[in-house]
């Protein structure tokens, strides 16, 4: 499907791009805000990325360098779809795996590990735009309650959470508040993750494309987990039995988000990076030393 | 040691992608493919399905769609609908009255005798469900006999090109209240406008128009049932040609660009109480899609009864809440978010296991204290 099968660059007409791109200039004014947008469909199915795909494309130009990863890797088969269809859709970029060479990084359920800096842009694709829809189910409301940043429904989830297991139960979309007003779902990272939101030096887009929504985090905002005064945000634990912090087996990391899977040679677990980029990296820094 | 982590990711994909095309073609060296015109033709009624859910009225392209998704209605209605983001919105029809509709086929449910009379046009509505075993072996002769020898016995006196509304002669007799339209307010565009609640009914018709068939119709049948009571009589399903007028790009007068394939729906239901002074009228729902699918007109028309009751009253029902209608119906929509559960999503299960450990030694450790 090259230019000459009769797409536009970027897929999408131009007037539906300029309306994602005001989109993205009232959510980065009103940082968390979900902006209502109209949301065309792509050719890959809705929950695939399409919100963040549509973000991508309506932002990306010849000589930009482009990343995308999903569970962490640039490898993983709906990574490698969305950036042939990038490719095949927009001519004259430029993609890479490193997160250092990209400008602009496309992602699902990860942050990068390594900090990212202000002059790159991370959008991340979103299933649930909304942190309230674990309490209540009509669009409608939720909008008064994030209009008068009434989270209290959340707040007693997490509190009955605690009288029933002693923990906060929610392992990833933690609801986090953005400068003080409205608590987003950062889409489904990990807790580990969502540090790296909070005076993030890059500007963090989010689009759900079936929610048909765009929000922001603009970056050096205020990225609070909702969390009460006398029970601290805990990311994941990677400590084994002994509470020693366990390395990934391959790089020896011992500061990375952790996958774990059973070696099936030996029926053993193992422990690995997340972040293949950040992965290979050390390696190659061993490789200096 | 190697990084386990889905790998060659990009090489799966493409052996999927030619797997799948060998399946299109796995009949055999003798096979022909499946020409569109056949597909557009005597798979009329997927095609109708896949213009109607796919929001685009191109039989040709909907008849390709169907072919390479070797006859999935969700997956050709979505490649449809993928093709349309592609192109810009240039101008903007008016309205268009349905009483000039070149119909093939007209019923009321409310009248034995209408105006213009009842016309049953091609319908499988009395048709008997007996396998036709001679279709197994049909000769392109006796096939095409088939067409010939209709158009021989037709009868000479013609069929009026199109019939008066019988709404229109419901509202003259005052059981219908009139139509209430602001000239001012323009159709709601769903394709370039999110919804966000409560929504005008434009933007409630255009979503249930492309809505999947099978969705509109599980959630109006749930108010037929029962949770719900719209009781809905069929004052009119007419199914027929539409011409389509657009402005002449110099003189600005209205000219015919073509006609469309519609299916469209009257149904009228039990009064209600109304503003005091003015005297009780039955109430009306409306539905409409491209391509003759009468089941999906008339759920469209019971749902749009249904949600202007949950709109006045407050919904009571599923079926009268305007959330849980239109963001619900969507084939494009659910069968994404329904597939995309089989992507990978180690990381948030690993996220997961680490919740449940976390709270499995606390109870542990609360039992043995």
């Amino acid at each position: 499907m090259s230019a000459s099968v009769g797409y536009n660059f970027g897929f999408m007409d131009e007037y539906a791009k300029k309306e994602i791109r005001r989109t993205v200039l009232k959510a980065v004014a009103i940082p968390g805000y979900q902006v209502p947008y109209s949301s065309r469909e792509m050719p890959m199915g809705r929950g695939f990325g399409t919100g963040g795909l549509q973000l991508t494309l309506s932002l990306i130009g010849v000589g930009d360098n482009l990343k995308v990863i999903d569970q962490g890797s640039d490898d993983s088969v709906n990574a490698v779809n969305l950036r042939s269809f990038i490719e095949m859709t927009c001519p004259g970029i430029d993609t890479t795996t490193s997160v250092d060479e990209a400008n602009l990084i496309q992602s699902r359920h990860r942050i990068p590990e390594k900090p990212l800096r202000d002059d790159q842009v991370i959008v991340m694709q979103v299933p649930y735009p909304d942190p309230l829809v674990i309490v209540e189910p009509s669009e409608d409301r939720r909008k008064i309650q994030h209009g008068e940043g009434n989270y209290s429904k959340l707040l007693v989830k997490l509190y009955e959470d605690i009288v029933q297991f002693d923990e906060i139960t929610i392992s990833h979309r933690y609801p986090t508040c953005i400068n003080n007003h409205y608590v987003l779902d950062p889409s489904p990272i990990p807790r580990w993750d969502v540090p790296k939101m909070h005076q993030s030096r890059a500007l963090i887009l989010f689009g759900a494309g079936r929610e048909k929504k765009i929000y922001a985090v603009p970056p050096y905002s205020k990225a609070e987990p909702l969390v009460f005064d006398d029970v601290p945000f805990r990311i994941e634990d990677f400590r084994d039995e002994h509470s020693v912090r366990r390395p990934c087996a391959r790089c020896g990391c011992t500061s990375s988000f952790l996958d774990e899977f059973i070696d099936s040679e030996n029926g053993e677990k193992v422990y690995q990076c997340s972040d293949s980029d950040w992965c290979d990296e050390q390696l190659a820094q061993q490789g200096e030393c | 040691m190697g990084y386990v982590a889905i790998k060659g990711g990009g090489k799966a994909i493409e052996a999927a992608e030619s797997l799948l095309d060998f399946q299109r073609a796995e009949q055999g060296a003798d096979a022909l493919p499946l020409d569109t015109d056949s597909i557009e033709h005597q798979l009329r009624n997927l095609t109708s399905r896949v213009i109607s859910e796919g929001g685009l009225y191109h039989p040709k392209l909907a008849a390709l769609a169907i072919k390479q998704c070797m006859g999935d209605s969700l997956e050709a209605a979505f490649t449809l609908r993928a093709y349309r983001s592609t192109r810009p919105r240039l101008l903007e029809t008016a309205i268009h009255n349905s009483s000039g509709m070149r119909v093939t086929r007209r019923i009321s449910a409310a009248f034995k005798d209408i105006p213009g009379g009842q016309m049953l046009g091609a319908t499988t509505d009395y048709y008997l469900r007996l396998l036709r075993m001679n279709l197994l072996d049909e000769s392109p002769e006796q096939f095409q006999k088939v067409a010939s020898n209709w158009f021989k016995d037709m009868p000479k006196d013609a069929v009026p090109e199109t019939f008066p509304k019988v709404v229109d002669a419901l509202r003259a007799e005052g059981l219908l209240p009139p139509v209430n339209r602001d000239p001012k307010s323009d159709a709601f565009d769903i394709t370039r406008d999110p919804l966000v609640f409560p929504v005008p009914r434009s933007a409630a018709l255009a979503t249930m128009a492309r809505a999947e068939q099978g969705g509109l119709l599980t959630i109006a049948y749930s108010n037929m049932r029962g949770y719900g009571d719209v009781h809905p009589t069929v004052a009119e399903l007419r199914v027929g040609y539409l011409p389509v007028f657009l402005p002449h790009p110099i003189t600005g007068e209205p000219i015919e660009i073509g006609e469309v394939l519609m299916t469209e729906c009257e149904v009228v239901a039990m009064y209600e109480s109304s503003d005091e002074g003015s005297k009780p009228v039955f109430t009306l729902g409306y539905g409409a899609c491209f391509g003759h699918n009468e089941v999906k007109a008339i759920s469209m028309a019971i749902l749009d009864r249904a949600l202007q009751k949950g709109a006045m009253d407050g919904p009571q029902n599923p079926s009268e809440d305007a959330e849980f209608v239109l963001l619900h119906i969507d084939g494009i929509d659910s069968m994404g978010f329904c597939t995309h559960y089989k992507m990978p999503h180690y990381v948030t299960f690993q996220s997961d296991m680490d919740r449940l450990r976390t709270t499995q030694s606390k109870r542990q450790s609360g039992d043995q204290a």
